[in-house]
């Protein structure tokens, strides 16, 4: 499976049309102790690059942005009880949201892992 | 230590309540009564002062600590002016609001006009309103009355500007106003990037905020040129008067082109911060703005009576319930006639010169990453000290057992690991060479023994504390 | 030099420290100033000791006369405050502290806090307080605000029994924002539940009640809370602490938010502040609830201890997206009214509020029994009621003033066709004698017909 990263730090994996997304584990060790997920309601539809959600750490707050548009179809309520799984898996268990994609094109504006990983070392 | 709950023995009364001299009424319908008392502390009185004294002792203090908290000029707190407060306690004011009732409200309704004549003078500013209850309340007063201008004028107007170096109430302000923050990054020289300002002006921007001398402690000389830049777009100049304790009678927000200040009492005007409160933070305007000034308003007629307009028609309406946090204006007030015009300077000038003194002897220990002058505070970096993983919050930590409260490190956030020092004019010069002692000892334990900060403090009631189990599990009442 | 106040340093320090900042004169310093920048004129006056300054701070309160006897609320009440609360709150410990930033050298001042929250958390039987906000007023708008985030609507129904300043205040709050704000008329001193039906739809974010409301009648919220929460909307109440002695709680009545004004616990009157304001909610809105809040942790070692949390939230990180843009607190007066409510206890608060109803039930019966005037509230009432007058009630009030008697407030500047309407406050600290003397006194203004 196939992942893609935004500017901003999120991931979209997809497949057969519905994208998983969180927040990468740069991003997540960056946040700190994370305490609180804001997680989107079921059925939200989204534009790409809009705000899905927020992450809270006890000295920091950040907004998620949605790497692709589409429509929220499942949430990971686990992260109600326990934020901590998002510091201790960000790019898998963490995952935030599922996503029916509207517009697959939109994967070709987001980087794979490789170029993920150069733009790190510019930030 | 225990809490005032965990102490309580069912049954136990503390204060003896006036014997009714009243017949007993009725009791009130079913539905309304309280089923169980609420449950709150019974506690002998000798319980309860000995709870509360102990408590006060686990706090750093003005009165117990030098406290060079950056942003927040902790300076004594004249005990007079405790004194002078009480005189006030038993007047009611809604006594002003009655028909016929200012007549015995002189001297309380005088005391804020002339207080607000006063700050004007200070601020170079027309009128004050008394009514904001802190700074940040200030500043939406103000930013709506910037708003309440606009929408006379049919202005269109969408935005407000705040440097990057801005305190977080500004944008948060504005917010609340209705506004969108536009945040301009601060140039290499330390104030907001000239550059970057007048591309980011334009037609749609309603006001301009800016903190002088800034959250790095220094002043602008730019000030005059942004607000006529701001001003050709017809945008009003904002003031945060949370630094106002390094210009007394050196320059006046007002001269320079602000349009709108407010001040907080508890910083400049040597009123006790209280652990966090009460502040105040009259809101003072330019001549054109005056219409728009929260309901009740305190006017004076020829023969120095004084009275309220109640209703005005132009007004922003009323930020609270009367006329602010009055018990503070009678010691800001106190203050500034005790201090006078020479007093109130010299604190500027000593301000001034004790945060230069102390910025200059730490230059060789610590990264100034903006080197001039100074004015009331300066700030450092810990970028040195965290090579040997050392962040500015262990140095914070190592000086709590030292005996001295931090200075501000969370900010400004443009700062990486920002120190940031205010000592303020009542220091003494010993007490601040002891804190420059422990500073240079901070700064070589850092290299030599990095983890003896990172265990600090050991000496207090607690040592670090799990802040990230208290995010999460948000005990924020006693369930017992 | 060395005369100045707090400015301790003698010339020769000063010279020292110049040395050492290389500079020749304190006024080098201000060179960044611009010269044609610098102020031209500064009138204060000279300054004085603080002996003349006190004598001049008794001249300014002499100009007020004496305090009135005081028959009037309208969101601050005179009552009686024990000692201990001047004397511990008074501690400099205490008083001359800052926000708790550093929890290792403040664990005073956030016990203390978080003993507050459990204490309003208590009082109203709500879940989770803050450690206080500005004043009553402003609590009602930051209870609205709040509510617009949770519910994501755009509309408030406000109860033209809330206060009237506590409605100016949400209004101006509200001023720029995208909200509608919907006032429903009184009918009789309450609410008007036919005309808030009509207007509770899908839009609505909160209904905004106060109980005991400005005329002072009280209601069982009960049915409310359900018609207001079957609509989707929340259940905010303004209340006052001291009726929570013997009114049946705002969290056992439904309301989500509770608001109100802490002056009446342990702050003086005080011409009007500092007080504080309280908020309490149900657990499930404490993100969106403003200002500061303490939590219970531990720290490495295993020990309890509280900090400041939920930070995120505020304007120090999350600067425009913040909840509210509140700084500071009251945490000073929030202090007050713990020790007060610690002081008067649990059964004692209960106490203390059946020896208000008392009284102003005393005096209901006493001021009604005057030929003329009537009582408006057929509902119950806590400490304050409201009377019809036989003709307008502001030339009474302005006659009595003078007499050394506040006899109530007068409704006509805040209701249309109100002018004849006077609502009378009676607390613990009225005597019999004086509440006869107010009976007497208006019966004499309404006798010799100054209306």
């Amino acid at each position: 499976m196939s992942i893609y990263f935004t500017k901003e730090h999120e991931w979209v994996k997809v497949k057969d049309g519905i994208g998983a997304v969180g927040i990468s584990e740069h991003a997540a060790h960056e946040l700190g102790d994370i305490t609180f997920v804001e997680l989107p309601a079921i059925g939200k539809v989204i534009k790409q690059f809009e705000v899905l959600g927020a992450i809270e750490s006890v000295k920091a707050a950040s907004d998620i942005y949605s790497p692709v548009s589409g429509k929220v179809v499942k949430i990971n309520e686990a992260l109600n009880d326990a934020p901590e799984i998002v510091n201790e898996s960000a790019e898998d268990a963490g995952w935030l949201a599922w996503i029916e994609i509207s517009d697959e094109k939109e994967l070709q504006s987001l980087m794979p892992r490789e170029q993920y990983d150069e733009y790190l070392k510019t930030v | 230590m225990e809490l005032i709950y965990e102490k309580s023995v069912p049954g136990r009364r503390g204060v003896k309540l006036p014997a009714s001299d009243v017949p007993s009424a009725s009791a009130l319908p079913e539905g309304l009564l309280r089923t169980e008392p609420a449950g709150l502390a019974e506690i002998s009185e000798l319980d309860l002062v000995r709870h509360f004294t102990n408590l006060s002792r686990r706090n750093f203090s003005v009165d117990t600590n030098f406290y060079p908290l950056g942003s927040c000029t902790m300076k004594y707190n004249a005990k007079v002016l405790e004194n002078t407060a009480a005189l006030f306690a038993p007047f009611h004011p809604m006594t002003a609001l009655l028909p016929g009732g200012e007549e015995f409200c002189q001297g309380s309704l005088g005391m804020l006009y002339d207080l607000g004549q006063m700050l004007a003078d200070i601020t170079g500013m027309d009128e004050v309103t008394s009514q904001p209850l802190a700074g940040a309340h200030g500043e939406m007063t103000g930013i709506l009355l910037i708003s309440a201008y606009h929408r006379a004028k049919g202005n269109r107007k969408k935005y407000v500007l705040v440097p990057d170096s801005s305190h977080g109430t500004n944008p948060a302000s504005a917010t609340i106003a209705g506004y969108e923050v536009i945040t301009v990054p601060t140039a290499p020289y330390g104030d907001m990037d000239m550059e970057l300002f007048r591309q980011a002006m334009n037609d749609e921007v309603a006001a301009v905020m800016m903190t002088c001398p800034n959250t790095l402690g220094l002043f602008n000389p730019h000030i005059k040129e942004i607000s006529d830049i701001a001003h050709s777009f017809d945008a009003l100049m904002y003031y945060d008067g949370a630094n106002l304790n390094a210009i007394m009678g050196k320059v006046k927000p007002g001269d320079v082109g602000f349009d709108v200040v407010h001040v907080n009492l508890h910083k400049t005007f040597g009123t006790p911060h209280g652990g966090g409160g009460p502040g105040s933070g009259p809101v003072g305007v330019k001549k054109a703005l005056i219409p728009f000034l929260p309901q009740p308003r305190i006017v004076m007629d020829d023969d120095g009576v004084l009275s309220l307009e109640t209703f005005r028609p132009g007004s922003i309406g009323r930020a609270a319930n009367f006329f602010g946090n009055f018990g503070i204006m009678v010691r800001a007030y106190a203050y500034i006639i005790m201090l006078g015009r020479e007093g109130l300077i010299r604190v500027s000038e000593q301000a001034v010169l004790n945060a230069n003194y102390i910025m200059e002897r730490l230059k060789p220990f610590y990264d100034l990453p903006y080197d001039q002058t100074c004015m009331h505070e300066c700030v450092f970096s810990a970028s040195r000290q965290l090579a040997h993983g050392v962040h500015a919050i262990d140095i914070a930590k190592f000086l709590i057992d030292r005996g001295f409260h931090p200075p501000t490190v969370y900010f400004p956030l443009i700062v990486k690991e920002a120190i940031m020092i205010e000592p303020t004019e009542t220091e003494s010069k010993a007490a601040m060479d002891a804190f420059i002692e422990v500073m240079i000892e901070a700064a070589r334990t850092a290299g030599s023994d990095p983890q003896a900060l990172l265990d600090a403090p050991l000496t207090m009631p607690v040592s670090r504390l799990d802040e990230t189990k208290a995010a999460r599990e948000l005990n924020v009442c006693c369930l017992v | 030099m060395n005369d100045s106040h707090y400015c301790p340093h003698t010339e020769e320090e000063i010279r020292e420290m110049l040395s050492v900042v290389g500079a020749s004169s304190v006024e080098e310093l201000f060179a960044p100033i611009p010269p044609e920048l610098r102020a031209k004129t500064f009138n204060i006056p000279p300054g004085m000791s603080e002996f003349e300054t006190f004598a001049r701070m008794q001249d300014i309160v002499a100009d007020n006369g004496a305090a009135m006897v005081n028959f009037i609320g309208g969101g601050f009440y005179d009552h009686i405050i024990p000692a201990v609360v001047d004397h511990l709150s008074g501690r400099a410990e205490f008083y001359t502290a800052y926000t708790p930033y550093q929890p290792e050298c403040s664990q005073g001042t956030l016990q203390a806090l978080f003993e507050y929250q459990t204490a309003i958390c208590r009082l109203t039987g709500l879940d989770v307080s803050n450690a206080s906000l500005y004043d009553g007023a402003t609590a009602c708008a930051e209870a609205a605000m709040m509510a617009l985030r949770a519910t994501g609507r755009n509309r408030i129904v406000v109860d033209g029994c809330v206060s009237p300043f506590s409605r100016q205040v949400l209004k101006t709050y509200l001023y720029n924002q995208d909200v509608e704000v919907v006032e429903i008329t009184p009918l009789d001193g309450l609410l008007n539940r036919a005309a808030l039906a009509a207007v509770l739809d899908g839009r609505v974010a909160a209904v905004l009640v106060q109980n005991p409301n400005f005329f002072g009648g009280i209601e069982d919220l009960s049915p409310l809370a359900s018609q207001i929460h079957a609509a989707g909307a929340l259940l905010v109440a303004s209340v006052y602490p001291v009726s929570l002695g013997l009114i049946r709680s705002p969290g056992e009545m439904g309301v989500d938010i509770a608001v109100g004004d802490g002056q009446s616990l342990g702050n003086p009157l005080s011409f009007g502040g500092p007080s504080f304001g309280f908020i309490a909610a149900k657990k499930s809105l404490i993100r969106n609830m403003p200002g500061r809040i303490v939590g219970e942790t531990i720290d490495k070692n295993g020990k309890r201890g509280f900090v400041l949390t939920l930070q995120a939230r505020e304007q120090h990180i999350k600067r425009h997206k913040a909840t509210s843009n509140i700084c500071s607190n009251q945490g000073l007066c929030a202090l007050r009214g713990l020790i007060f409510l610690s002081s008067v206890g649990k059964e004692g608060l209960a106490d203390l509020a059946r020896l208000n109803w008392d009284k102003a039930e005393y005096a209901k019966a006493r001021l009604a029994g005057i030929p003329g005037v009537t009582v408006l509230q057929s509902a119950p009432t806590f400490n304050e009621f409201t009377l019809f007058l036989p003709g307008p009630a502001a030339p009474i009030v302005t006659e009595l003033l003078k007499q050394g008697i506040a006899a109530g407030v007068p409704l006509g500047d805040y209701y249309e066709d109100s002018v004849n309407t006077l609502v009378v406050t009676v607390t613990e600290k009225r005597t019999k004698k004086e509440i006869d003397r107010l009976a007497d006194a208006l019966q004499a203004e309404l006798e010799c017909g100054h209306i």
